[in-house]
C-alpha cells in the first residue's frame, strides 16, 4: 500500500536526505547475537555457511516498514530458493517486535538492536543519531559472513526487493564459477 | 558511497496476447498498474484511471497485473484467480471492476457472487479457483512486478519507466501527456 506522496513526506526527503555510507562489499560483516524473542537470541555467525539478508528498517508500526516488511514476508520464498535466510532488525524491543510481527503475519526474525540501543546499527555505520533509529539499509552477507552488497534507501522509500535479488543471483553466478 | 543504482523499469513487456488490456495496441502512451484487490490505495486509485482513460480516449492502453500482497491482505489471492478465472470466460475488466467496487466484500461466497452476476460457467470457476488453476499467472504477474522494482501497490509504469510521483489525477494526467509528447507521430 502507498498513499500519496504528501507535502510534508517529500520535505521530510529532501531534509533527511543526508544518509549514512555503509560497509562496502569486501568488508568482513561484524558479528552480533540480538534477541528476536524474549527468550531466544540470533548470532550472525549461527549462520555461516548460508547467505544472510539483513534488511535494517527504523520503526516497527511505521507505514512503509510495514510495506516493506510485508512485501518481504511474501517475496521469502524467493529468498530460500536462493538459499538465503532474512533478518529484520530495528531498535525496537522484543515485544514491539512480537506484536508487529504477529499482526502483519511476518514469519521471519526481527531483531531486537535496542539495548545497548542501536549497536549493531551503529557496527554497520547505519544509525540515525538525531533519530534514534536505524536507516533503512540492507546487506546482503555471503556464506563466509563477508559482505557482498549493501544499500542505504532514503528513509522514507521502501527500496523493494529487486536489489536484494539481484545481490543474491550474482552470488550465485560467482559461486558457481 | 556504495550505492547501488538499477532502473525501476518494466522488466517484462506488455504482451497483447498475455495481459489485461484496454485500448488500442498503438497508442501513444501504456499506462501498466501492479494492484492488489484488497489495497484500499488501489481502490481509490479505481476511479482515478477510468478517469484518466476518459480523457485521454484512444491515446491511452492501459494494462492491469497483479501484486496480492497476502500479508497484508488476506483475501487479495483469491481475488486476483477470481478475476483471472473471470478472464478464462472473457469477462476480466467486468470482474475487475466488482471486485474494486466492492472491496470489502471479497470473502469466497462474495467472489461466487460476482461471478454470478456476469453470468460466468459456475462450474468451471468454482472448478478453477479450487483447483488453483490461475495461481502461477498471479504468481508470474506478481514476480514480473518484484523484478520491476515495484515496492507497495499500486505501483505504476507510464511506457515501461516507473511512475514515482503522486497518482491523482492531475499529476498522473501529465505524467502521461508528457510521455505521449515524446512519442512523435503517435499523439
Amino acid at each position: 500500500m502507498r498513499a500519496p506522496k504528501s507535502i510534508a513526506a517529500r520535505a521530510e526527503e529532501v531534509f533527511f536526505d543526508m544518509t549514512n555510507t555503509p560497509l562496502p562489499p569486501g568488508t568482513t560483516a561484524p558479528d552480533f547475537e540480538l534477541p528476536s524473542t524474549p527468550d531466544q537470541t540470533v548470532s550472525l555467525a549461527a549462520f555461516r555457511g548460508q547467505t544472510v539478508i539483513l534488511a535494517f528498517y527504523p520503526a516497527d508500526w511505521s507505514p512503509v516498514c510495514s510495506d516493506q516488511m510485508a512485501l518481504y514476508q511474501e517475496v521469502l520464498p524467493e529468498f530460500q530458493k536462493l538459499n538465503a535466510k532474512l533478518l529484520g532488525i530495528s531498535v525496537d524491543g522484543v515485544w514491539s517486535h512480537l506484536a508487529f510481527a504477529r499482526d502483519r503475519n511476518l514469519h521471519f526474525p526481527l531483531l531486537a538492536d535496542f539495548e545497548p540501543k542501536g549497536e549493531v546499527a551503529r557496527a554497520y555505520h547505519v544509525y540515525r543519531a538525531n533519530e534514534g533509529t536505524s536507516e533503512r539499509a540492507l546487506y546482503v552477507i555471503d556464506a563466509n559472513g563477508i559482505v557482498r552488497w549493501s544499500y542505504v534507501s532514503p528513509v522514507g522509500v521502501n527500496p523493494g526487493a529487486d536489489g536484494i535479488l539481484r545481490a543474491l543471483e550474482n552470488l550465485g553466478k560467482e559461486g558457481a564459477s | 558511497m556504495s550505492t547501488t543504482k538499477w532502473e525501476a523499469a518494466l522488466t517484462m513487456p506488455v504482451r497483447e496476447d498475455r495481459d489485461h488490456i484496454q485500448g488500442p495496441a498503438d497508442a501513444a502512451v501504456t499506462l501498466v498498474e501492479y494492484g492488489d484487490y484488497e489495497c484500499p490505495y488501489c481502490g481509490a486509485a479505481h476511479p482515478i484511471i477510468k478517469e484518466v482513460q476518459a480523457r485521454m480516449g484512444e491515446r491511452l492502453r492501459f494494462v492491469f497485473r497483479n501484486f496480492p500482497i497476502t500479508t497484508s491482505h488476506p483475501h487479495a489471492e483469491r481475488a486476483a484467480e477470481a478475476a483471472e478465472a473471470a478472464a478464462s470466460q472473457g469477462r476480466f475488466w467486468q470482474m475487475h471492476d466488482l471486485l474494486y467496487e466492492n472491496q470489502r466484500r471479497l470473502r469466497d461466497q462474495d467472489l461466487r457472487d460476482y461471478a454470478e452476476e456476469l453470468g460466468l460457467d459456475i462450474g468451471l470457476f468454482d472448478n478453477q479457483l479450487a483447483e488453483g488453476v490461475h495461481a502461477a499467472r498471479v504468481h508470474e504477474d506478481f514476480m514480473s512486478g518484484v523484478r520491476s522494482g515495484v515496492n507497495g501497490t499500486p505501483t505504476f509504469y507510464i511506457n515501461g519507466a516507473r511512475h514515482d510521483g503522486s497518482y491523482d489525477i492531475e499529476t498522473l494526467l501529465a505524467a502521461l501527456r508528457r510521455a505521449a509528447a515524446a512519442e512523435p507521430g503517435r499523439t
